[in-house]
């Protein structure tokens, strides 16, 4: 549990500092210690375990099915990174404290500094491969954060882009790497996916996943050809740099390599792909690193290479390589950490990090001075120092290097003049900086930092030197349980010591030591390093070009289907459907069944030929608006006919009223739109319009009739089986509805519930601008009709009624009773006008012109859905599952038989929410008026307009 | 039989599928609702068709439609109304607010 902890830890408590508030910043700095302070005592706590060898492990699942689990493990390995960021994490709080200007939010920096130490924790210490990820996203996100921290700074909000879109496009590669590893060994957790080595690599797809992994540890760990978002990410403040730039982040690469080299290393394949890319980077970057001009672009290139070093040395697949590589980690760290606190003082007491006007001082600030020549001297790999020692392991290590080939010299060679030119930097930082000459137009004179800001620094070089000098006392047992992480607990014989004798290793530092520093100052003399311009092809260049090309492009094809022109999306659409539709038959051909046909018989002819004449006279007919709804209508009758011929009596009654509200609805909306449709369209749009429509209803008669022509396997015969002595009720549409399918009718009416108050949302009191195309609503109305309409209510109320009622035996139901009582109210309202409608059913009282929501019909809407959601509930509350109905039958007078099913209950939800739904939409709409011309329409006059 | 429903089926998508290409909102409106025929006409129909067996169960009866495309389809008439009622309501909201009614707002393009 404790291991979570140290996890979780800095998570839970980085919203402390944001309490402590921005002003009170010593508070500020006192709260985000807290989480690594902690951290790192429960780490300790673990260390005797660890240093015994054992394994520590903790967690649980988290979503077992895709195996992702909460699953973290401490080994050496893992114990050494999580000292390094714990560790170093406090200095760098501690710096900073300092750091940071008064204007700064240093709140707001260090939550996100205790996230991005949260994320880096859970890289190093989950045992889960997609958990790994997971943080690793997490690290690229909160760098993300860190690096455009002065987020009114463009190079700043530019940096952090750019190290987000590599690294982050890295993780991505990451995770398909460890969706592949997981797939081929069969599990997620490092712990067992590192004993298969020998299935992974036997995998034919194990390329794949080893070229996708490196891409993500290569791009987090800024590898050639992905590097040039770190020089970047300098834009960050400086503690950030010290942090994430040279001790943690960038080493989560490093890290991975390690981690996995048991699983992906050992063959020729990885060798060629992480030695090569170590190789040319450590080359590459530390060449570069001579001509920055920024302090820190130099520090930034130097890490760059010398993560280099450190992949090469996994890369040459060798156990002993791998403890100089581990080796290096931890050297690289505190060097690198304090050069770049250091850089950060220089800045922070100069106002500048120009190296070509920083000059001269060592005069101003001799104890930096010293301090910064020690650290740069062990990034030199000059002996006594940390650097020193590491370096001769990486000497010995490519002279070791066995293959037969020309890369048995050229690794050495390339080390060689590797480790010369990080001489030439080091000095030059050094030099350039303290010595030199004199300062240029500095604001102010430079002096030492406050005392608590060099203590970091401090302390780090003197552990430089501590280890220099000491190796075995200081930092032997460590590095052994390190490495038997990394090797899965066998360590090679190693020794670190200060002498080995006089060997090639110590001669090819010599002459680095030599050539290095022979290097700088002829550069210096011959060239003046500090006239070089960099106007070269930068890979940030190419990096904006390529962001460019690939936005112009998404631009290009958003504009070739997004033009704004909705018939273009439609037609697109169903051409899309056709050719998704088509390829099935294309690729499997086209068939028709065997099954023995109906035979069709006049009456199917004749009904046919009316469709036909129905339809074809709706689309001739359709620029004069009232005549194509008229034939409409007539199509909708006989589609209602076809139901009632093909035994769907319950279809056939819901069609033939739906039909009647349909075209009552688009005739009362004809009153608020152009009587005509004007004639518009181009020959050659109307032509790919007709023929699209052709060929989807082409499309579609062929693939119905291919489908009635096979023989049918339905799940139907449970609902017909169980209908009566389940459901209780012989009408099975009816009995699926409400009883066996009632979750899905549940939300199909919830559906028409919203759309009804959206109809009321969209128009209910809505006052129509300008012309005024609406007759006067008390314009007077047939009196037959009113006479009638009267009349009829009671008659169409019983009808009503008896369809509800007897909907659970024989057709009938909700829907038809609702949409029955819908239409019975409906003729009211075109015989009366639209007051003689409110909610209750009371057509002599005269309503007062109802604000919007008030007739009542949202309250139908509401009764509905809570006597069917009650329904539900009360299987619920007693111990059976939501929505199970049990019945038993009443002899009414009357009516007989009738079964009182809970169900019933759900269908008068139906019902109520039917009739209130309908209503609903049909009042609305018919309550827009419209105002008189005089008076100007104001929005703001009227509430409950405008919303949805 | 089956071909009379399917070449009929195939009209109402022809005639729903051009209407719905139109450039005023009157006769997408009366696309849709045809071509929501069409594909009721066709969800039902992939129960087969059936004469005189509707699905009531009675004594002595063995022979029913299938009634499990009938309840699908019942629910998909009465949504595919609320559906074009709310398009009705944007239409006649965009027709004000834009003043036409032409799809894309406005009275079209010149």
């Amino acid at each position: 549990m404790s291991l979570i902890l140290i996890v979780l830890l800095p998570f839970l408590m980085a919203a402390l500092p944001r309490l402590a508030g921005r002003h009170d910043r010593l508070r500020c700095a006192v709260l985000a210690a807290g989480a690594p302070a902690l951290s790192l005592v429960l780490l300790m706590s673990h260390a005797p375990a660890v240093f015994e060898g054992n394994l520590v492990q903790a967690g649980g699942q988290w979503l077992p099915a895709i195996g992702l689990n909460l699953t973290f493990m401490l080994d050496g390995f893992g114990f050494l990174f999580a000292l390094l960021i714990l560790a170093i994490g406090l200095l760098v709080i501690l710096y900073a404290h300092y750091y940071l200007s008064p204007q700064d939010d240093a709140s707001r920096f260090l939550s996100l500094l205790l996230l991005f130490m949260g994320s880096m924790l859970g890289v190093v210490l989950s045992d889960n491969l997609l958990l790994l990820v997971v943080f690793w996203e997490c690290t690229s996100l909160s760098s993300f954060l860190l690096i455009g921290f002065w987020r009114e700074r463009s190079d700043a909000r530019q940096g952090a882009r750019m190290a987000l879109t590599v690294t982050g496009a890295g993780g991505l590669a990451l995770l398909a790497g460890v969706l592949l590893i997981g797939n081929i060994t069969g599990s997620f957790e490092l712990s067992e996916v590192l004993d298969q080595r020998e299935v992974l690599q036997g995998h034919p797809l194990f390329p794949l996943a080893l070229f996708l992994v490196l891409l993500g540890a290569f791009t987090k760990s800024a590898q050639f050809p992905f590097h040039f978002w770190l020089p970047h990410a300098m834009a960050a403040p400086t503690p950030v740099s010290a942090y994430l730039h040279s001790a943690t982040m960038v080493k989560a690469g490093v890290f991975l390599l390690a981690r996995l080299y048991p699983l992906l290393g050992g063959n020729d394949l990885w060798f060629l792909l992480v030695t090569g890319t170590g190789l040319v980077t450590l080359v590459f970057a530390a060449w570069v690193a001579l001509f920055q001009q920024d302090l820190k672009g130099l520090l930034a290139y130097s890490t760059i290479s010398h993560l280099g070093l450190i992949t090469l040395l996994f890369g040459l697949d060798t156990p002993l390589a791998v403890v100089a590589g581990v080796f290096h980690i931890i050297n690289h760290a505190t060097f690198k950490a304090s050069l770049f606190m250091a850089a950060g003082i220089i800045d922070h007491e100069t106002g500048t990090r120009d190296l070509r006007r920083l000059n001269g001082l060592s005069r101003y600030m001799p104890v930096t001075a010293t301090l910064v020549a020690v650290a740069a001297a062990a990034m030199a790999g000059v002996p006594l120092l940390n650097g020193f020692l590491s370096k001769e392991m990486l000497l010995a290590k490519t002279l070791a290097v066995d293959t037969g080939t020309w890369a048995d010299w050229l690794i050495p060679v390339m080390a060689t003049v590797a480790g010369a030119f990080a001489v030439a930097y080091s000095l030059r930082l050094v030099h350039d900086v303290f010595f030199n000459g004199e300062p240029v137009d500095l604001e102010r004179t430079p002096h030492e930092p406050p005392r608590w800001m060099r203590v970091p620094v401090e302390l780090l070089v003197v552990l430089c030197v501590l280890v220099g000098v000491m190796p075995n006392l200081v930092v032997a047992p460590l590095l052994d349980i390190a490495v038997s992480g990394v090797l899965l607990g066998s360590v090679p014989d190693y020794s670190i010591s200060l002498w080995h004798g006089f060997n090639l290793p110590l001669a090819m530092s010599a002459v680095a030591l030599l050539f290095g520093s022979a290097l700088y100052f002829g550069l210096q003399r011959g060239y003046n390093l500090h006239t070089y311009r960099d106007d070269g092809v930068s890979a940030k260049r190419l990096f904006d070009r390529l962001l460019e090309t690939l936005v112009s492009a998404s631009r290009l094809a958003t504009g070739l289907v997004q033009n704004g022109s909705l018939q273009r999306y439609l037609w697109l659409l169903v051409a899309v459907a056709l050719a998704a539709g088509t390829l099935p038959f294309y690729l499997g051909g086209y068939s028709t069944g065997d099954e023995i046909l109906l035979p069709s018989n006049g009456a199917a002819i004749a009904m046919w030929l009316a469709v036909l004449c129905a339809t074809v006279a709706t689309v001739a007919l359709h620029r004069r608006r009232l005549l194509s709804l008229v034939a409409l209508g007539a199509v909708g009758l006989l589609v209602s006919l076809t139901f009632v011929l093909f035994s769907a009596p319950d279809l056939a009654l819901t069609q033939l009223s739906v039909e009647v509200v349909t075209v009552v609805l688009l005739m009362v909306a004809l009153r608020h739109l152009p009587a005509t449709t004007p004639a518009e369209g181009t020959l050659p749009g109307k032509l790919r319009d007709a023929l699209i429509a052709l060929a989807a209803g082409v499309g579609v008669a062929a693939l119905a009739y291919a489908a009635l022509t096979r023989p049918l396997a339905s799940i139907s015969t449970y609902f017909l089986e169980q209908s009566v002595p389940k459901g209780g009720g012989s009408n099975v549409v009816n009995v699926i509805l409400v009883d066996f399918r009632s979750f899905d009718t549940l939300v199909e009416i919830l559906v028409l519930a919203v759309a009804g108050l959206t109809i009321q949302a969209l128009l209910a009191g809505f006052v129509a601008p300008g012309h005024a195309r609406a007759p006067d609503p008390h314009e007077a109305r047939p009196l037959m009709l009113r006479v009638l309409a009267r009349a009829i209510l009671p008659f169409a109320l019983a009808a009503s009624a008896y369809l509800f009622l007897r909907g659970h035996n024989q057709p009938g139901g909700g829907f038809v009773a609702g949409l029955v009582t819908a239409i019975a109210l409906l003729v009211q309202y075109m015989a009366g006008g639209r007051d003689s409608v409110p909610g209750s059913v009371h057509p002599d009282q005269p309503a007062p012109a109802a604000p919007p929501g008030e007739e009542g019909f949202d309250r139908w809407i509401a009764a509905g859905m809570f006597a069917a959601g009650l329904t539900g509930l009360g299987a619920a509350v007693i111990g059976f599952p939501f929505l199970t109905s049990s019945y038993a039958y009443f002899d009414l007078p009357l009516l007989g038989k009738v079964p009182l099913a809970s169900a019933m209950f759900f269908d008068l939800g139906v019902y109520l929410t039917v009739v209130g739904s309908t209503m609903m939409m049909i009042s609305s709409i018919g309550r827009v008026t419209t105002a008189p011309p005089a008076a100007p329409p104001s929005p703001a006059a009227v509430p409950g307009t405008g919303a949805g | 039989m089956e071909l009379l429903l399917a070449s009929g089926i195939g009209v109402l998508t022809a005639a729903g599928v051009w209407l719905l290409l139109r450039a005023r909102t009157f006769p997408v409106m009366l696309g849709l609702t045809l071509l929501s025929y069409a594909v009721n006409l066709f969800i039902f129909s992939m129960g087969r068709l059936a004469i005189n067996a509707p699905p009531v169960i009675r004594e002595g009866v063995e022979r029913y439609a299938d009634p499990l495309p009938q309840a699908l389809v019942l629910t998909a008439i009465v949504i595919a109304f609320a559906m074009t009622a709310l398009l009705l309501a944007l239409s006649v909201r965009m027709g004000y607010d834009t003043g036409g009614d032409h799809v894309d707002g406005g009275g079209g393009r010149p």
